[in-house]
Order: C-alpha cells, then sequence, then structure tokens
C-alpha cells in the first residue's frame, strides 16, 4: 500500500539522518578543533564553540535539537565559506539544477527515439550503433568523457569555453552546453537501455500482433506501445538519478563550475562538515521523494495496478 | 548497479567468440599484462625529475613525454593500472562473496534474519555510491584499501538481491526437498545444492561489478580521495595532469582513453559471458 511506502521512506531518511548526524561525532580527529577550522583554539573559542554546538548535552539531545535545525532549514555555519550552509547552497543550487536540467532534457531527446528505432529494427546499423554508443556511456566514467570533450571541442575546434560558471544567463547556458553533454552521454545510456528492453517487449506483444493485423498504421501502433513502455521507463527514473547525483559532481569538477557538486568536493577536502551534512540529506530527499514519485506515476499509467488498489 | 547492456550479441554468429568480444578480450589481456608487469618494467615511475619537465610527446626517451614534475606519462600510464584494475576486482570479488553469504543465509533461512538483511540493503540502496564514497573517504580519511572496503559494503546490495531471489527462486523445487529430507545439514544444502544453480547470475553481476567498481573507483581517485597524491593511477594522473592538459594533451588523452577502453571491455565481456552462461541452460 502507499502509506507503507511512505512510511517505509521516513523510515529510511530517519536512519540515514542518524547517520549523518553521529558523521560529525565519528570523523577522525578533535571535534572542537575540526568545528574551529582556521581559527586559532584559545580557550574562550574552544569554550564558545562548545557553547555554540552544545557540545556538553547528551547525544540524544543534541541530534533532536540538530534534527529541529535541519527540519527547518537550519544546517549550521560553514567554517570554510563564513557563511550559513544555507546560503552557500542556495547561490549554488541554480547552477546545478540548470546543468541537471539540460542534461536530463538532452538525455531524453536522444534517448527515447534511439530506443525506439533501435526496438523497432533491432539488429540493424542504426540498433548496433545504438548498442555501441550505449556500451560506451554506460562504462565510461563522467570525468573521462568530459576531459575528452574538452579536448575536441574546446581546444581542437575551440567552439566552447574550457571552463568556469559564465556571467548572465546566456553566458551560463553556452558554459552548460558540454558539460550538460557530458553528464548526458551517461544518462542517454541509461534511457537509451530502458527504452529499447521495454520497446522491444511491448512489440513482442500479442495486442501489437493484433493491431497491425486489423490495418492500423505502424506509427500510431508504435505510439501504442511506447505508452505501454512507458511504465518500465518511468520506474528507471531511480537508476537516472543515482547516476546524476555522482555524475554532477564529476561534471562539475571536470569543468570546474560553481555548482553543488564542486561545493561538496571542496567541503569534503576541507572537512567541512556542516555543509557534507546538509548535502548528504538533501541528496537522500531529493532521491527518496523522486522514488515514491515514481511509484506514484506506476500507478497513473498502469490501469491494473490501479484497480487493484495500488500494491506498488 | 547491476544494469545489464542488454543483448549485446544480436545479430552476431550464434556459435563461436563474436568479434567484438575478441578485441575486448585482448584489451583485458593488455590490461592484465601490464598490471603484472607494470612494476617491473617501470619501478621508479612515479619518480619526479624536474629537469625534464613538461616535454611533449615524441621527445626521445619519452614517446608520450613527461608532467610538470618531470614524470614520463608512458610509465606513469603502465605503472597504474596495477592501481586502477586491482581495486575494482577486488570489490567485485568482496561483494561477491558478501553477496553470496548474506544472499543465501536471506534467502533459505527467512524470517528475522532476511527481515534484517534485506532493510539493511533497502538503506544502502538508497545511497548513491558514488556519493556515499566521496563523504565517507573524504570526510574519514583512509587509504587505498579502506577505499576498497567500502565499495565493497557500497556494491554488495546488488549482489545480496540477486543471490537471495535466486535462492528463494531456488528453494522451492523438488531437488532441494529432496536434499532436505536426506537430511543434509542446511549449510550443505545451500552452499552445495543451491549456490551452483545460481551462480551463473552471480558471476556476470560479478563481472558488470567489475566495470563499475571501475568507474567508481578512478571517480574517487580523480576527485582526490582513495588514493594518495602521488601515487601511479590513472584517475589520479588525470587529476594531476589537469594543468598541463594543453602542454601535453597526452598526460590526459592516454589514461582517459585506457579507463574507457577497459570499463567497455570488462561490460561487453560481462553481457557475453552472462547471455553464455544463461543459454547454456546454468538457470530457468
Amino acid at each position: 500500500m502507499l502509506a507503507v511506502r511512505v512510511l517505509g521512506t521516513v523510515a529510511i531518511l530517519f536512519v540515514l539522518s542518524i547517520v549523518v548526524f553521529s558523521m560529525l561525532h565519528l570523523a577522525p580527529g578533535d571535534l572542537v578543533k575540526t568545528l574551529l577550522g582556521t581559527r586559532p583554539a584559545s580557550p574562550e573559542a574552544v569554550a564558545a564553540i562548545r557553547e555554540q554546538y552544545h557540545l556538553d548535552d547528551p547525544l540524544p539531545v543534541q541530534y533532536l535539537r540538530w534534527l529541529g535545525g535541519v527540519l527547518t532549514g537550519d544546517f549550521g555555519q560553514s567554517i570554510r565559506l563564513q557563511t550559513s550552509v544555507a546560503d552557500a547552497i542556495g547561490s549554488r543550487l541554480g547552477l546545478t539544477l540548470a546543468l541537471c536540467g539540460l542534461a536530463f532534457v538532452a538525455a531524453i531527446g536522444s534517448g527515447i527515439p534511439l530506443g525506439v528505432q533501435s526496438a523497432v529494427r533491432a539488429g540493424g546499423v542504426l540498433d548496433r550503433i545504438g548498442t555501441a554508443l550505449g556500451v560506451i556511456g554506460l562504462s565510461a566514467p563522467t570525468f573521462a568523457v568530459g576531459l575528452l570533450l574538452l579536448y575536441v571541442f574546446a581546444y581542437y575546434l575551440p567552439i566552447f569555453p574550457v571552463y568556469g560558471g559564465g556571467r548572465g544567463p546566456l553566458d551560463t547556458l553556452y558554459h552548460l552546453i558540454l558539460p550538460a553533454i557530458t553528464l548526458a552521454a551517461g544518462l542517454g545510456a541509461i534511457v537509451l537501455k530502458l527504452t529499447r528492453t521495454a520497446m522491444l517487449r511491448e512489440l513482442d506483444a500479442d495486442y501489437v500482433t493484433s493491431a497491425r493485423a486489423r490495418g492500423i498504421p505502424e506509427g500510431r501502433v508504435r505510439r501504442l506501445a511506447l505508452r505501454n513502455a512507458a511504465i518500465p521507463i518511468v520506474t528507471g527514473a531511480s537508476l537516472l538519478l543515482t547516476f546524476l547525483v555522482g555524475g554532477t559532481v564529476l561534471a562539475e569538477t571536470t569543468y570546474a563550475l560553481p555548482g553543488l557538486g564542486t561545493l561538496l568536493q571542496d567541503s569534503v577536502l576541507f572537512k567541512d562538515l556542516a555543509v557534507v551534512q546538509a548535502l548528504t540529506l538533501l541528496v537522500a530527499l531529493v532521491i527518496a521523494v523522486i522514488a515514491l514519485l515514481a511509484d506514484l506515476a506506476y500507478l497513473l499509467l498502469d490501469p491494473r495496478v490501479r484497480a487493484k488498489g495500488g500494491t506498488a | 548497479m547491476s544494469a545489464s547492456l542488454g543483448a549485446v550479441g544480436v545479430g552476431f554468429r550464434r556459435r563461436g567468440v563474436p568479434v567484438t568480444v575478441v578485441v575486448c578480450l585482448v584489451v583485458l589481456a593488455a590490461a592484465f599484462l601490464a598490471v603484472v608487469l607494470g612494476p617491473v618494467l617501470y619501478p621508479e615511475a612515479t619518480k619526479q625529475d624536474i629537469l625534464s619537465s613538461l616535454m611533449p610527446a615524441g621527445s626521445p626517451g619519452h614517446p608520450l613525454g613527461t608532467d610538470e614534475l618531470g614524470r614520463d606519462i608512458l610509465a606513469l600510464t603502465v605503472a597504474g593500472a596495477a592501481s586502477a584494475l586491482v581495486g575494482p576486482v577486488c570489490v567485485a570479488v568482496g561483494s561477491m562473496l558478501l553477496g553470496i553469504l548474506l544472499g543465501t543465509l536471506a534467502g533459505y533461512e527467512r524470517g528475522p534474519l532476511d527481515f534484517v538483511i534485506s532493510r539493511w540493503t533497502d538503506l544502502l540502496l538508497a545511497l548513491p555510491v558514488l556519493l556515499a564514497a566521496i563523504v565517507v573517504s573524504g570526510v574519514f580519511g583512509g587509504g587505498y584499501w579502506t577505499t576498497v572496503a567500502l565499495l565493497v559494503l557500497l556494491f554488495s546490495p546488488s549482489d545480496i538481491r540477486i543471490v537471495r531471489a535466486g535462492v528463494l527462486e531456488q528453494s522451492a523445487r523438488p531437488y532441494i526437498e529432496a536434499a532436505q529430507m536426506l537430511s543434509l545439514s542446511r549449510w550443505r544444502v545451500m552452499f552445495r545444492h543451491i549456490l551452483p544453480n545460481v551462480s551463473s547470475l552471480v558471476i556476470t553481476n560479478a563481472m558488470l561489478n567489475v566495470a563499475f567498481a571501475l568507474v567508481a573507483f578512478s571517480s574517487l581517485s580523480f576527485l582526490g580521495v582513495g588514493v594518495p597524491p602521488g601515487t601511479a593511477d590513472w584517475g589520479r594522473q588525470l587529476t594531476d595532469s589537469r594543468s598541463i592538459m594543453f602542454d601535453n594533451p597526452a598526460a590526459v588523452i592516454v589514461p582517459a582513453v585506457l579507463i574507457i577502453a577497459v570499463a567497455c571491455a570488462v561490460n561487453l565481456v560481462g553481457d557475453w559471458l552472462g547471455q553464455r552462461l544463461t543459454r547454456s541452460g546454468g538457470l530457468s
């Protein structure tokens, strides 16, 4: 039932929040020193830190206080950037969303048509090219693809800028094209594979044979099959998201884009734990919500599941 | 992490080894040779020599040139194969063993043990592997083998699920009932009778995991976690050579192409092996 599914998601997020909270206390080295960052460790500063983070309270109390802050959008202070974590994330969120959005559109726009065509003419030239591209897209690490694209389209053929986020909306968009293509290579490969497999199965079904036998035009038959193939494609969305999370970090690092991925990498290397905690929770939340939405979409797309009362 | 690549061999000859697979096997054999012979051929690959800094490809004595620190790119690349490839293979084998143990226990014993193991895999699957690996190995530090252990843990859910599903399906069959009637010990039933029948699934998934682990591992070293600075490693080499990528393109292009080539080869061979094993009746 849907309620059970929602409860399960909440339970997983709860356990993860405990893990993320403990990270602060489990990290090697002295906690106070980590929180002080580059400031000198005078007794007053140490006392101030202990006071500020309530380090003398019992751990469950500390956890509840931290969770209360998180739920109201207060993730604490970034010791590296000297701003609130919420501000640090807010100022970089736009770029990452734009990058992921562009990559997503490119991946869907290329993966689905290519997947359908591959399935329609399975074993043909296009299918073999598609399969080969799919293997490369799935196997090649994002940063390796990114670096090679940089050579081709920014160095040997100087069409795109080498790195940076650009100024102003249009310039940013221009700077995002190559990173988005890099991300879309992996994403598109997953979409292509999901589409091809689902379409192959649908085109083999009895209703397709019967539709063809009744003389329904091939284009309409394919649209019919694609509608049914949409279910496994949509439920594969979590696969896309998992790829996108890691891929964004790598693509942003490769192209030196000031987004959430580079924020995560810099914060991890600097041991700016408040930022790392916030980003980890944020990603976990987004993934959990998208997985739930994918299940809901499954209900909407498949009348059979709806009729049974939804045991997604 | 178990996204298999679909029917790669469609349209190829049904019997014998397809050409693509032969090419892939040659790539893998070359990589294996580099792993074994790298330390012998280039024991001093990471030695810095500032006098021969930033030589272009084709220089005498340095066919692929050198980097900023004067390290020979060819030597660094050949020597880097070991670090780039041994870890991922260990990750795949380790998570396969963990998956066999926990998956078989969960699928055969059922009950509370199954519940605990299944919730554990749910929790791990809710995390993107790369994110978890970056955060944990970045924050907690730790060297090469800590990263291997971490990735084993993060890769194990796919193995556990696959083994569990296979064992569940086999447990209901008459031959298991027969084995139980002979009052064979449960360990004997689990690992001598059920396991061989799910092994083709497990081996195929382990092959694909090698490819994914290779990507994860090199990504981590590219981001500066997992492999200490100065190590000969393909991912690390790409980070280190980013600043000189336009001075000596070979320093970046060669390791990048090698990572892609090996990952593709492992994936294709794994897929082909999977199809072969499935067709030969290893499982229904």
